[in-house]
């Protein structure tokens, strides 16, 4: 069964993401890009992470999507189709992707993974103390840096998208 | 780990995955397509480290952490990156990649 369900989210996963780097229209492409993250997420429940399937589903399907959604809407005409490459350009990108997914696939396949049997599901808890726990591989230094990362580009993102006028106006005054 | 799917095959599903996001990367004109593919990427990655944790090392929780903070820093990416196309889109109207020469100095 489990099976079943992941070779289901594995053609749509691919389906989906090569539609959305091959799609004319903006939105849908997008729209294709949802599917894929959800598809993810779906993987991630079939891992028992169901922390990080949680984090997948509310910071990219429900913050990253609106975000680009947004923009599209701001820049594009929602019917307007994408300026395409050249075919000889695509066939040389898809040749270089087929060649590195050819090369990948070798070393993978080739590769004795020690695999460990085990189905045993990751608590919420337990990751929480990993992150905040001082002691010997906590991980409370990186957790804090990346809280001021997300503070500094929150800002960041604010006085870059302000308007050039606003902000002329702003040092003319002061 | 899931029932009868071994990590080749997860690991295969990753990289083309990967693979088709540099397509996109390489392809594409626009630079929220190219975002978007660099979204791919980065997801790629975030289940490469969470099947390798959970596969082969079980008693260990960094696969998971680096996933959240791959998660982490590929937001506050976006939202830089959305900012300053927008901001871009205000001074010459146009997000297409060859017309973005405005800090080419």
């Amino acid at each position: 069964m489990e099976q079943i369900i992941f070779y289901i989210l594995a053609v749509v996963i691919i389906g989906m993401a090569i539609a959305s780097v091959t799609s004319k229209k903006m939105l849908r492409s997008v729209i294709y890009l949802l599917f894929v993250l959800m598809g993810i997420a779906g993987i991630y429940f079939l891992l028992d992470y169901n922390f990080l399937a949680a984090v997948q589903l509310t910071v990219y399907a429900g913050g990253v999507i609106v975000l680009v959604i947004f923009s599209v809407f701001l820049i594009h005409h929602i019917e307007m189709e994408l300026e395409m490459a050249k075919t000889l350009k695509k066939i040389i990108a898809g040749s270089i992707s087929f060649v590195g997914i050819a090369t990948f696939l070798w070393v993978i396949w080739n590769y004795d993974f020690k695999v460990v049997e085990n189905y045993n599901a990751i608590e919420v808890s337990s990751i929480g103390e990993k992150f905040l726990s001082v002691g010997d591989g906590g991980f409370i230094l990186p957790f804090e840096v990346i809280s001021v990362l997300l503070l500094a580009a929150m800002i960041g993102a604010i006085i870059v998208a302000k308007s050039n006028k606003l902000t002329d106006k702003n040092v003319t005054k002061s | 780990m899931i029932l009868g799917v071994s990590i080749y095959e997860i690991l295969s599903l990753t990289t083309i995955l990967f693979f088709i996001g540099i397509y996109g990367f390489v392809t594409r004109k626009n630079l929220i397509s190219v975002l978007m593919s660099i979204e791919l990427i980065l997801n790629a990655t975030v289940i490469n480290f969470v099947v390798i944790n959970k596969y082969m090392f079980p008693d260990k929780l960094e696969g998971a952490v680096f996933g959240i903070f791959i998660i982490a820093v590929a937001a506050a990416e976006t939202a830089l990156a959305i900012a300053i196309i927008i901001n871009l889109y205000r001074q010459i109207t146009s997000v297409e990649v060859e017309d973005t020469t405005t800090l080419k100095y």
